[in-house]
């Protein structure tokens, strides 16, 4: 065992429930836990318990009793931890919770760190690393040197995709280094068709599963959409008809919606959350200012962005509706957007026309027509939310990536294959393009174990006749 | 006889031996170099040249920290070649084709004009060790000589073991005697040894040979050298090779003798580098290849004898003469000598320190093949840091060690000690991770600075740095500050098919566009005029065509060379108990608590230890 403290923490989630656990983990977990419990029924001391029982019992500091508890005993090394782990099963109020972490960090207890009961499992060989996920992100967010080096095995999925794709880059990373270090000698030279099509196979691959991170992401969050408008175009009528319930603030004056709301929805199984803002109209509200502040950070946040505005105000103001949705559009280019003309209801059918037609020329967004308070046109806005999100990898049962750390090491390798890419147009040296080559290993390492530069040479050796 | 203690004594005086004596006596300490044969010192005992891919870039660091193989290389060259030019500057690598005897001769007289230096000759036959404290060596005669100090370099003469065929022979080259004692005390001292394989080719009669029949192969036009001091000279004449071709014919008849092969029989069980070869070996791996080139090389200025690159054998000298004799213009050859291959014991050189000292003695440093590896290049270096490292120990200094990106010789050592080796190690570029920083054209900006702080190099070698430095990054921001217009630069942008500029630009931007070199450059008025004002010889301006063209992979290169510096400042505890770590792999616990590395990012190097087994090690170390 390497810690000698014992650290104790909630283990359930923060807030009040019907039952909290509190856990405390190391050598003293068990004596502490004891003197501070007394048993209903006897006089028996938790400290003689057998591992994996469990005793009812109340919590007891000095002699006023905190709360009715159940007490599950785990004796080293088989517990959580590996160590000697104590979990308190308590009523859930927030005020029992921390009058029983408080009493056990008064009798000897230390505040676990983040991640620190984890971390210990880890350390006392009771967890591999790919399980505990965890505790690399925790070493990562420590200190960046280590987590250049801490990287964590990959479990299952793409990563034998990545696999298989890394040996093929590293079967030519050998030819490359091949024609480098034996130059002299007659050796075949790694052809750079091949290598081309081996680089946009790889490039495929990677933005398939870059893509899917936002498809994973939906699946542990929901797709973030923005519906970003002036005040009072009836965003909050939007957001209620694609709820079908009363959760936004609905008003006519302009501006109500001051703070973002979110709200959830699922369509066709995915879910969605849906951020309402406030507008970006300018003004020298200072409230209504800070709420545009507000817009733009969420519209960073969301993968979507609604551009709401009144069709009825079209007329008169389209010009500056037009500068507005350029504006996100220069400031979010990558993001898919979507225009809405609300409140059509209110037009004739020659206007729906017009505002048809003049939204049709706004190049590469697309728009639509509805009206939230008839719920007309809502359905269409699903379908076109729907649109946005590459379902195509959930549909085919494909892998999918989740892990943020993964969908960085994947983004940063397709950053180095575009470099290579790049390299192979313009006749790169090959000595020089085998940075780039070595960098996207590196990341593709990140993911699937290791590479050092004696694969390269191993794959040399084993594959070429070389040495004079 | 030796009535006062040396400060060193060097056992052995190849490559490695040579070095490291000229090291220690030039930093100041007492050094005697003792060998079995002192006719035979700085021995080519394999191919007539020195550097090439990787042991070039070796060859310039040596050089640049004060060692003599570049200049040697120099004096005794008879062809020279930068191999690679076609690639990024990383790549390009000298490479001499060396008059064999004049090597030997030039190292010797070089040795005798170094002032610290005694010589002896006698066989060593074992170490004076005193609570695990080198004091000295024993020869065979008896004779006790002290020292603080005792660097091996015993190549391939440790209980060496010469395969001819189905005959063998001790011998630690062809024509002399094996050394033995040695390994024997030292295994009792606790060392672990093992044995190494490798051979040679035959040499023939050059008088023999139709050269007709042969592609030649001439030196460089426009000749550089190693040297980065102006006490040599490029070459004005040059002897060329020639380039021959095995056979179907020619394997056959080889195939022929593979009953009475020791590598196939089971003879020779040690382990031979796989990147060169025998041609036996060649022919059964890749039987598909209907053809092998042979590099015909000749072994001096005036000698006839030729030495076979690539038909490296150990096969019964009959059959090397029937097939050799089927290759094309060979017809008529006559043998010198045939090929061979020998056995030696080598120490695994995970048994040493960064400094080549070994972990179990104090005071004994090992160099060159003794260490597993192969090749003049990775000796000399070797050698070099071991004499460094054997003076600054009696001097009591701080140690010399050279980080992986600071030099090949840092990757080299590193490699060794870290991951130890199981065949005879030779260096690849590939082997570095930051190859476009150790290149042959920097390694005195990169060196001699720290040559010159040990006592090394000399106060000329670093002016001349310097200057070339100067004057290079002058010249550097000439092109960053200097605008060309558009008349000038355009006319020369078309000849090239490079897009034209539409308004004037700084220079920089225009030389620093891939199909753009240093001819067009000159081309513009005010360049060439810098020039010729500046008085800027071809090695400057050279460097300055790398900086600006290369800058950015060089900047990148840097910047993941920083990375790693970061886990080499993450030491690990001297000592360190790593059986207690349960959730590491038992493979990576054992590894680790038998290499002992230093810090976080050589235990990453270890072999075995996976990426997993690092963070349990980082996470226990609290980062």
């Amino acid at each position: 065992m390497i810690y000698n403290d014992t650290i104790v923490a909630l283990a359930t989630a923060s807030g009040a429930g019907a039952v909290a656990i509190i856990r405390l983990s190391g050598k003293d977990a068990i004596k502490i836990a004891a003197d501070n419990f007394k048993s209903v029924k006897s006089q028996k001391s938790l400290s003689d318990q057998k591992t994996h029982t469990i005793h009812l019992g109340h919590i007891i500091d000095e002699n006023r009793v905190i709360d009715q508890v159940l007490v599950s005993v785990f004796k080293n090394p088989n517990s959580y931890t590996g160590e000697d782990v104590v979990e308190v099963s308590c009523h859930g109020s927030v005020y029992i919770q921390q009058e029983i972490i408080q009493l056990f960090l008064r009798k000897g207890c230390r505040m676990a760190n983040p991640g620190e009961f984890t971390l210990r499992a880890f350390l006392n060989g009771k967890l591999d690393l790919s399980q505990a996920e965890a505790v690399a992100d925790l070493i990562a967010s420590d200190n960046e040197a280590s987590h250049q080096i801490a990287m964590q095995q990959m479990r299952g999925g793409f990563s034998s995709e990545i696999a298989k794709l890394r040996e093929e880059l590293l079967n030519f990373a050998s030819l490359i280094e091949l024609e480098l270090d034996f130059a002299e000698e007659d050796v075949e030279f790694a052809d750079r068709t091949q290598f081309k099509d081996l680089v946009d196979r790889i490039s495929f691959v990677l933005k398939r599963l870059i893509d899917s991170f936002a498809v994973g992401n939906v699946i542990k969050n929901g797709i973030p959409v923005a519906i970003v408008g002036e005040p009072n175009v009836g965003k909050s009528t939007l957001l209620n008809a694609l709820l079908n319930e009363e959760r936004a603030i609905v008003s006519d004056i302009a501006g109500t919606t001051r703070d973002t709301i979110e709200d959830e929805l699922v369509i066709n199984g995915i879910g969605f959350r849906f951020i309402d803002t406030a507008g970006i109209r300018d003004t020298k509200d200072v409230v209504e200012n800070i709420g545009i502040k507000k817009t733009f950070e969420k519209i960073e946040q969301a993968q979507v962005v609604v551009f709401l505005f009144s069709a009825n105000e079209f007329k008169t103001q389209s010009e500056r509706l037009i500068v507005e949705v350029e504006k996100i559009k220069n400031k979010f280019p990558l993001k898919p957007m979507l225009i809405i003309a609300n409140k059509v209801d209110q037009l004739s059918e020659e206007e729906k026309e017009e505002v048809s037609q003049s939204l049709n020329t706004i190049q590469h967004i697309e728009a639509l027509m509805i009206s939230a308070q008839n719920n007309e046109g809502v359905e269409d806005l699903k379908d076109k939310l729907i649109g946005f999100v590459n379902t195509g990898a959930l549909n085919n049962n494909e892998t999918i990536v989740t892990n943020t750390r993964h969908y960085d090491a994947l983004l940063k390798a397709f950053e180095e294959i575009q470099k290579v890419k790049y390299g192979l147009e313009t006749g790169l040296s090959g000595d020089l393009m085998a940075i780039d080559i070595r960098q996207a290993l590196y990341h593709f390492g990140e993911i699937t174990g290791e590479i050092t530069s004696d694969d390269l040479l191993g794959n040399i050796f084993a594959n070429f006749c070389i040495g004079k | 006889m030796f009535n006062e203690v040396y400060d060193v004594i060097v056992v052995g005086a190849g490559h490695a031996g040579s070095e490291a004596a000229a090291a220690a006596a030039n930093m100041g300490s007492k050094t005697l170099l003792v060998t079995m044969n002192l006719q035979n010192i700085a021995q080519m005992s394999c191919n007539p040249a020195m550097g090439g891919i990787a042991k070039g870039q070796i060859v310039r660091e040596i050089d640049a920290l004060g060692g003599y193989s570049g200049i040697v290389s120099d004096t005794s060259a008879i062809q020279f070649k930068m191999l690679n030019k076609s690639k990024g500057p990383a790549m390009w690598s000298p490479r001499v084709q060396s008059d064999r005897m004049r090597f030997a001769e030039d190292w010797r007289l070089m040795l005798e004009n170094t002032p610290n230096l005694d010589f002896y000759q006698e066989m060593v036959r074992g170490l004076l060790v005193n609570n695990g404290k080198v004091e000295g060596v024993v020869t065979s005669l008896g004779i006790q000589i002290k020292a603080k100090s005792v660097v091996l370099t015993n190549g391939t003469f440790l209980n060496g073991l010469i395969h001819i065929g189905d005959k063998n022979f001790g011998g630690g080259r062809a024509g002399e005697k094996a050394a033995t004692g040695i390994t024997e005390q030292l295994v009792d001292l606790g060392f672990e040894s093992g044995r190494m394989k490798t051979g040679t080719p035959p040499r023939v009669d050059g008088r023999s040979l139709d050269f007709s029949k042969m592609v030649e192969q001439p030196g460089d036009e426009n000749p550089d050298k190693f040297s980065y001091l102006d006490i040599t000279k490029p070459l004005t004449q040059q002897r060329s090779c020639h380039l021959a071709y095995t056979s179907e014919k020619v394997h056959d008849l080889l195939r022929d003798g593979f009953d009475r092969s020791p590598m196939f029989n089971g003879r020779i069980k040690s382990l031979g580098p796989r990147y060169c070869p025998s041609i036996e070996d060649k022919i059964n791996r890749f039987a598909d290849k209907d053809r092998h080139q042979l590099f015909v090389e000749p072994e001096g200025w005036n000698t006839v004898e030729y030495y076979i690159n690539g038909f490296s054998t150990s096969l019964p000298e009959d059959v090397q003469f029937k097939a050799l004799r089927s290759v094309e213009g060979f017809e008529n050859v006559k043998f010198f000598r045939p090929g061979y291959a020998i056995e030696y014991d080598y120490f695994p050189p995970t048994q040493l320190k960064h400094t080549l000292e070994t972990k179990l003695v104090s005071g004994l440093f090992f160099a060159g093949q003794i260490n597993g590896t192969t090749g003049y290049e990775e000796a000399a270096s070797q050698g070099l840091m071991a004499g460094i490292n054997a003076a600054l120990k009696v001097q009591e200094r701080d140690e010399f060690i050279l980080k992986r990106d600071e030099a090949y010789i840092g990757v080299l050592i590193d490699d060794l000690i870290t991951k130890g080796t199981k065949e005879p190690y030779r260096m690849f570029t590939s082997r570095a991770e930051y190859r476009t920083l150790l290149r042959q054209d920097n390694a005195d900006l990169r060196l001699t600075p720290k040559g010159y702080e040990l006592g090394l190099a000399s106060e000329k070698r670093l002016k001349r740095m310097e200057e070339k430095h100067e004057q290079a990054e002058k010249f550097v921001e000439f092109f960053q500050n200097t605008s060309v217009t558009t008349g000038e630069i355009n006319p020369i942008l078309e000849s090239k098919n490079s897009s034209l500029m539409k308004q004037q630009d700084k220079m920089f931007k225009i030389f620093a566009r891939p199909n753009i070199d240093i001819e067009d450059m000159k081309k513009i008025e005010s360049v060439s005029n810098y020039i010729e004002e500046h008085n800027l010889d071809n090695e400057i301006i050279e460097q300055t065509e790398i900086q600006v063209k290369y800058s950015g992979y060089i900047a990148k290169e840097k910047n993941n060379a920083d990375k790693l510096t970061r886990l080499e400042n993450i030491r690990i505890p001297d000592n360190f108990d790593y059986s207690k770590l349960k959730s590491m792999s038992m493979e990576a616990r054992e590894k680790l608590n038998k290499i002992q590395p230093v810090t976080i990012s050589q235990a990453s190097r270890v072999s075995g230890v996976s990426p997993a087994d690092i963070s349990v090690l980082l996470v226990y170390l609290g980062r």
